[in-house]
């Protein structure tokens, strides 16, 4: 945990601007460049930044749900997302759309939801070792 | 860029020599990012547009880049990010418990008077 | 309806973690999830063998994305008698872990890392595509790094260091071995690959790429040169990883060896094979020399682990029909075998009440578990080659394959390595069984609860019934292996499974932008 000011201020600002891009560049990758990784790791460099600043309990406290249920969300989410294939007898993952909207978007989603529950639950992980 | 790849695993076999996990651990970093750009390397470098099949078309335009690299390399620095990481961690442990990251001084599993 | 069956090894696994996961903080509900998960995934495997046995190779293309452009999973003779035997021991090691494991590792997340260890098994075994392969055997390596260092005492982190260390290695020579078959082919489907590599100028290159093969996956496997981080890491995690780990994780290397050297690389055998021929001869004899080098039950079955791999790649670098066959009937016994052992050396470990198996510590164990060592005795004798169990067929095979192909020397080198595996099972049997005991033995079995013995004692006594089965009624199990063999010497019926007989390859980008390359002035 670094005691700085600017730091603490800097991230009061940027964790929601953070938050907002990367749930836009999420919905940008379903048609064009970014995606649920790209999106995913964003945020959770946003709640990296906000343990680094404030501490890994207070980060805990923000995120309100611990990252290896959101990582075994996201898995769940995206396993799902491949199953709607079942009454179209089409075989595993084979993208159904509606309206310009596809399944993609779900499994976007669980990709999302993986990386950041990932990538917070190794940053608690080394912070807690490390006694930061 | 051949030529890049060869210094960079030159460099990764002469980490990998030394007996500190940390430098073995480095070597690791510059042989997957040597991999990486060996991949992109024969998957033909080119200049061009992203490869996104446009709106109303069905195939992909005339002179895009090469798709398939991208996302073997993708998936590869995913896996060696995780990996890594969990290195990292099992390096700063194994001092810990240890003392030492020095391979050839660790013995707890394979004692040297007990075989 | 049966391309969901043909992904099911990978689907139960990985939903199963990821509701253990949910269920991080419930271990009774994650106990309950494993042991349904791995029950439905031996259930599954079941059909799916069947399937794959009686009605040919099946396929199923992921997204369907035509082959070779998605990823292609394929269930031929050998991935499905693979899945089959690996989600076996998967419930193995999952109800003895019930009995075993103590809550400090289970809390750290065992049953989830299990299963994802478990996708990554299945997922090698059943992909037709090399990147793919790579991408599984990376989920089986992280999930096996948590495993190996879970619980986090200092001989475990000690163990892990060599372990990780050498496996970030294989794994990047895997991965560039990788990328410069893609770069002179401009395929990773196997399949294609095996359709595309005679027709590739630089045959040379074909054959540093294949070597290249050799060390990652001989790294994955153990085989001679690679061979010394096993017996440095494998004894010091919990048994029922020890157990999946000498089971299964070598083997998936001796798998994707056997997939490698049948499908892909057959160009070049006279150096590939011969190369692959000098290390199963070198590995078998040090495995089992370095088995009788220690004094502790744990790593000399290590050792051993080792010296059986070189009799599977022994097989597979004769590469007749026979041999082939024998490799994969041999690698259903070694797996059950190597299992059995690891588990019950744990349970001589309680029995003894010492932190290690240490030689030293053992003893008295007729008089202290009487069952046990009638238990035992199965998987000692078949590892040694008695008649009739299922050691002796499996070695039987593959002296008849090197005779008929006048590898001599070879076939000596098998028979001395089971001749130390005898001197060591004999040793092990008379330092554990009839030495007077050390220490007086520990109740330990009978003070646990009646559920816990249970679940410690179930497994070893469906995995000896399977290599006293396959023992005594050899026939079924040859017969599948004969098959196996034969689809793995004619890959024909693979390559046509898995392209839908396409006669002209389809053109790739690489060999596309070759091309607009060369226009350029």
């Amino acid at each position: 945990m670094m005691d700085s000011l600017i730091l603490r201020t800097g991230v009061r600002i940027l964790l929601p601007l953070m938050l907002l891009f990367s749930i836009f560049i999420l919905w940008r990758g379903h048609h064009e460049p970014g995606g649920g990784f790209v999106g995913g790791l964003i945020c959770a460099v946003g709640f990296a930044l906000h343990a680094l600043a404030f501490g890994i309990d207070a980060m805990r406290r923000v995120l309100k749900a611990d990252p290896r249920t959101i990582l075994g969300a996201g898995l769940l989410l995206g396993i799902l997302s491949g199953f709607i294939t079942v009454p179209t007898g089409e075989p595993y993952m084979t993208a159904q759309w509606v309206g310009g909207l596809g399944t993609p978007v779900l499994f976007d989603i669980g990709v999302y939801l993986v990386v950041v529950g990932g990538v917070l639950a190794m940053v608690c992980a080394l912070m807690e070792e490390g006694g930061a | 860029m051949s030529l890049a790849v060869g210094g960079m695993v030159a460099g990764a076999i002469y980490l990998f020599l030394s007996r500190q996990f940390l430098r073995i651990l480095f070597g690791v970093i510059l042989l997957s990012n040597a991999v990486n750009v060996a991949i992109l390397t024969v998957g033909r470098l080119t200049q061009g547009q992203p490869p996104l099949i446009a709106r109303n078309a069905e195939i992909m335009a005339q002179g895009v880049s090469n798709p398939l690299p991208q996302a073997l390399i993708l998936t590869a620095i995913v896996i060696g990010f995780g990996l890594l990481s969990f290195a990292l961690a099992l390096g700063w442990r194994a001092y810990q418990e240890m003392g030492t990251l020095d391979t050839s001084a660790m013995r707890v599993a394979e004692p040297e008077d007990r075989p | 309806m049966n391309h969901w069956l043909t992904a099911a090894p990978i689907l139960v696994p990985l939903t199963t973690a990821a509701l253990c996961m949910l269920a991080w903080n419930y271990p009774v509900v994650q106990r309950v999830l494993s042991l349904a998960g791995s029950v439905t995934l031996v259930v599954l495997a079941g059909i799916l063998a069947a399937t794959t046995l009686n009605d040919g190779i099946q396929v199923v293309q992921m997204g369907a994305w035509a082959a070779p452009f998605g990823i292609t999973l394929v269930a031929d003779p050998l991935s499905a008698l693979m899945i089959v035997i690996a989600s076996i021991m998967g419930l193995c090691c999952a109800v003895y872990a019930l009995g075993d494991i103590d809550p400090v590792r289970e809390r750290g997340g065992f049953h989830p890392i299990f299963q994802v260890l478990m996708v990554g098994v299945c997922g090698a075994f059943i992909t037709g595509d090399l990147f793919n392969l790579y991408v599984w055997f990376e989920v089986m390596l992280i999930s096996s790094f948590v495993l190996l260092s879970l619980g986090g005492t200092k001989v475990q982190i000690d163990a892990a260091v060599k372990y990780v260390a050498i496996n970030l290695v294989a794994t990047a020579c895997l991965l560039l071995a990788v990328a410069l078959l893609y770069g002179i082919t401009g395929t990773l489907n196997m399949a294609d690959l095996s359709q595309r590599l005679p027709q590739v100028a630089n045959q040379g290159l074909v054959s540093a790429i294949a070597v290249l093969f050799i060390i990652a996956f001989g790294m994955k496997a153990a085989l001679f040169p690679f061979f010394f981080w096993l017996p440095a890491a494998y004894h010091t995690p919990a048994v029922a990883v020890q157990a999946i780990f000498a089971g299964l994780l070598t083997k998936v290397g001796v798998y994707s060896l056997l997939r490698v050297f049948t499908l892909i690389f057959i160009g070049d055998t006279g150096w590939t094979h011969s190369i692959l021929l000098w290390m199963a001869g070198i590995t078998m004899i040090v495995g089992a020399l370095g088995s009788l080098a220690t004094r502790d039950l744990t790593r000399a079955w290590s050792w051993q682990v080792v010296a059986h791999i070189g009799s599977m790649v022994m097989g597979l670098a004769i590469a007749t029909p026979l041999a082939l066959a024998a490799t994969a009937f041999y690698l259903v016994h070694d797996i059950v075998v190597k299992t059995n052992l690891f588990l019950s050396a744990g349970l001589v470990r309680r029995l003894s009440g010492g932190e290690d198996t240490a030689f030293a510590r053992l003893g008295g164990l007729f008089k202290a578990a009487p069952w046990l060592c009638v238990l035992l005795f199965i998987p000692l004798a078949s590892l040694a080659g008695f008649p009739p169990l299922s050691g002796f067929w499996g070695k039987l095979l593959l002296v008849k394959a090197g005779l008929e192909t006048q590898h001599y020397a070879m076939v000596a080198a098998l028979l001395v390595s089971g001749l130390l595996t005898i001197w060591l099972v004999g040793r092990v049997w008379a330092e554990m069984v009839w030495k007077a005991p050390v220490q007086p033995p520990a109740a330990l079995l009978a003070s646990m609860a009646r559920g816990r013995a249970y679940a410690l004692m179930l497994p070893l006594v469906l995995l000896s019934l399977i290599t006293f089965g396959i023992g005594v009624n050899p026939d079924r199990l040859l017969s599948v292996a004969a098959q196996v063999g034969a689809s793995l010497h004619d890959t024909s019926a693979y390559v046509e499974a898995v392209l839908g007989g396409k006669a002209e390859p389809v053109p790739t980008l690489v060999g596309e932008l070759q091309h607009q390359a060369g226009d350029r002035p």
